[in-house]
């Protein structure tokens, strides 16, 4: 194997395996810290997520979520974006959803209301992402600090609706009445009993299966489509997409909308899905989490699914964990996901240097050759 | 009139109460992002600082210890920051995020571990907290008319990291711009290249301008969790450390215009406390999100080039490669 080859190598598959272990390895720290022996833990989590038939219910349940804005992420993350408000797009999002069942006659059947609330999150998610988009490109603000500002907005804008416009008659929990039953996206231990098998029922439904549609139409739109192409040239270098004929405002807008749009989805598997009705902070942790689905995923629809499963693993096993052990709790979860940001994205290049330099050493014959790293 | 007086006053009084760690943590991220480091990291800085300060205060009953382990946990953070953005050239804004996520799983899980309540830490004495000083001659000047009382409401009675977050506010003005510490970390954010032509070193530069952000971000942490609260709880910052940001593009990072935005989004915040279901005429009520929500929709504002513009330092966001 030649020199360049190997620094590929390092690259694609190295660098990321060993970014993954050490988050693992200090995961693993942090567990005996607080005087938890993590392979125990580990067991357990395991025995959580995989062990019974509503804890993988529960696995992929989350997983979903996760699916969705970890895409939402990626794709941004593609035309050169960082999207950091998944969070208000998802929690917009569900407003959406439930804006569009609640217009629809309660009378109709399933197969108008599910599409209407998808599409219904689809347009908020991608609205709350138009204005950052549309002010970072055409007002030169930038769309980090805008999409922080508006996951604040979005909060205060819910918390507003839910206990002053939307709140259930005579209700002192801040939450909207029930959907109609016609609007909810089925279960699948439900849609499995009518076929004659019978699975525990869990909250998982049939929305993991749009995650699934839209990891697939996310592999397609950026790698088989003209508009895909263009996000991708603008994100690897905006100046010289220019020259190629592709106008980056444009892309910019159009890739956080769809980002903005498959965030807006996590309120399908939410809502529409689970809880039947709209509540607060349903997307808590769900868009921050996407950015280490993201970055562990490597941007790829493949990878962002992998990803998504490890998050949704560590989510249902952690509850699993705070149950068994008492000095632990799910926030577990939140360090890991930390981790795999800090080392998989802050210092995915730590270590490079040193890789390369022990793995791909630079002889007479390869510097002769002028083979730059 | 002296009704409305001291209703001012209260309001005012409390003004400076929550704006006191906004402007410590804005004055961080001021320094950091002059020398071109972003700063998101704040709010975590600041969670990790709340947490150290409310456990070291609760096992020493100490205050100054609990101060001394802000900072300490603050600069650990910030260090990190610098080891993944200036030394290995990482995302800074990637960064930024990883530390507020680790801030916010890490306090909750140590805590537990620590103390078994939840997530919390105990719930401090007053021997164990920054009490509010009364300053002197309070009674004696009470007579003036309208200064007495401003003297007595708003300007006594408070602990000392409201009077250090003001102290802060002309010291930092005075380092960054006459000062030669100032000048070279001014110069590292705009044009680093020159800084290292000039035979500085900008990652020495860039991490001292860190460092002096976790200290600051320390204190705030502190003041969060043993001044103007009496125990660390989940998530206690809420968003703090994300108002001071704003604030600082607000004041377009200078310590003079940062404070009077973060006394401006401090002010709302205590006005929506006050209006909190109050009927005005002509008007109904007022919804309180709304003025919850305008410091963000003020700088959103701003950024768009609406009223004025916020233009940051040049290098900002960028790491330094030297060339070889």
């Amino acid at each position: 194997m030649n020199r360049e080859n190997r620094i590929t190598w390092i690259n694609r598959l190295l660098l990321p395996v060993l970014n993954v272990l050490t988050a693992f390895a200090v995961t693993a720290v942090v567990f005996w810290l607080i005087d938890v022996n993590p392979l125990e833990a580990a067991e357990i989590l395991l025995y959580g997520a995989f062990g019974y038939e509503e804890g993988i219910g529960y696995t992929i349940y989350y997983t979903t979520n996760f699916i969705f804005t970890g895409l939402a992420v990626a794709v941004a993350f593609h035309a050169g974006l960082f999207n950091i408000g998944g969070e208000g797009q998802a929690y917009i999002g569900g407003l959406g959803a439930g804006l569009a069942i609640f217009m629809l006659d309660p009378t109709l059947g399933a197969w108008l209301f599910i599409p209407a609330s998808i599409i219904g999150a689809l347009l908020f998610g991608a609205l709350w992402a138009l204005i950052p988009a549309y002010l970072q490109a055409y007002r030169g603000s930038h769309i980090v600090i805008t999409t922080i500002m508006f996951n604040f907005l979005a909060a205060s804008l819910m918390v507003y609706l839910m206990v002053h416009v939307l709140r259930e008659m005579g209700q002192m929990t801040p939450q909207s009445e029930l959907f109609p039953t016609n609007a909810w996206m089925p279960f699948v231990h439900d849609v499995a009993a009518g076929m004659g098998y019978s699975i525990e029922a869990s909250p998982l439904n049939l929305s993991v299966l749009l995650a699934l549609v839209c990891a697939v139409a996310v592999w397609f739109f950026l790698w088989q489509t003209r508009w895909g192409y263009a996000i991708r040239a603008t994100g690897k270098n905006s100046t010289a997409a220019v020259y190629g004929g592709i106008k980056p405002k444009r892309v910019i807008i159009v890739a956080m909308c769809i980002s903005g749009a498959l965030a807006g989805l996590v309120s399908i598997n939410e809502l529409v899905g689970y809880q039947h009705r709209l509540v607060m902070d349903f997307h808590l942790g769900y868009g921050f989490g996407g950015i280490a689905v993201a970055l562990m995923g490597r941007n790829h629809p493949v990878g962002i699914i992998v990803a998504a499963l490890l998050f949704g693993t560590l989510y249902q096993g952690g509850a699993e964990l705070a149950f068994e052990m008492s000095g632990v709790s799910r926030d577990i979860v939140v360090v890991m996901q930390g981790l795999v940001i800090l080392f998989c994205g802050a210092l995915e290049y730590m270590y490079r240097p040193w890789l390369i330099r022990t793995l791909a050493p630079v002889t007479q014959q390869t510097s002769a050759a002028g083979v730059t790293v | 009139m002296s009704d409305l007086l001291l209703t001012l006053l209260l309001t005012l009084d409390a003004t400076l109460r929550v704006s006191s760690p906004l402007i410590l943590a804005a004055m961080a991220g001021l320094f950091s992002e002059r020398a071109g480091v972003v700063d998101i990291g704040l709010e975590g800085k600041m969670l990790a600082a709340a947490f150290a300060a409310a456990s070291v205060a609760a096992v020493f009953g100490s205050p100054w210890l609990g101060l001394a382990a802000a900072i300490v946990a603050s600069c650990c953070l910030a260090l990190l920051h610098g080891f993944a953005t200036i030394t290995h050239r990482g995302d800074q804004i990637v960064s930024g995020v990883a530390i507020n996520i680790l801030a916010a799983g890490l306090t909750i899980i140590l805590g537990l571990a620590w103390f078994h309540q939840g997530g919390l830490t105990p719930a401090l004495n007053n021997e164990s907290r920054f009490l509010s000083i009364t300053l002197p001659y309070v009674e004696q000047l009470a007579f003036i008319p309208v200064l007495g009382p401003i003297y007595k409401e708003l300007i006594s009675g408070h602990n000392i990291l409201v009077y250090v977050a003001f102290a802060v506010v002309p010291l930092v003005w005075w380092v960054v711009f006459r000062t030669r510490f100032g000048l070279r970390l001014r110069a590292v954010g705009e044009n680093p290249k020159a800084v290292d032509t000039a035979g500085l070193s900008v990652i020495k530069l860039r991490y001292q301008a860190l460092i002096v952000g976790g200290i600051l971000c320390g204190i705030a942490g502190a003041y969060i969790g043993t001044a103007y609260n009496a125990q660390f709880t989940r998530d206690m910052t809420a968003g703090q450390g994300f108002i001071a940001l704003a604030a600082l593009i607000f004041g377009k990072w200078r310590p003079l215009t940062v404070m009077l935005a973060c006394l401006l989004f401090g002010f709302l915040d205590a006005l929506a406390v006050r209006l909190q279901g109050v009927q005005i005429e002509g008007f109904g009520v007022i919804p309180v999100q709304l003025i919850e929500a305008a410091p963000y929709i003020l700088t959103v504002v701003l950024l768009a080039g609406f009223i004025g513009r916020a233009i940051p330092p040049k290098a900002v966001g960028t790491a330094y490669v030297k060339e070889r």
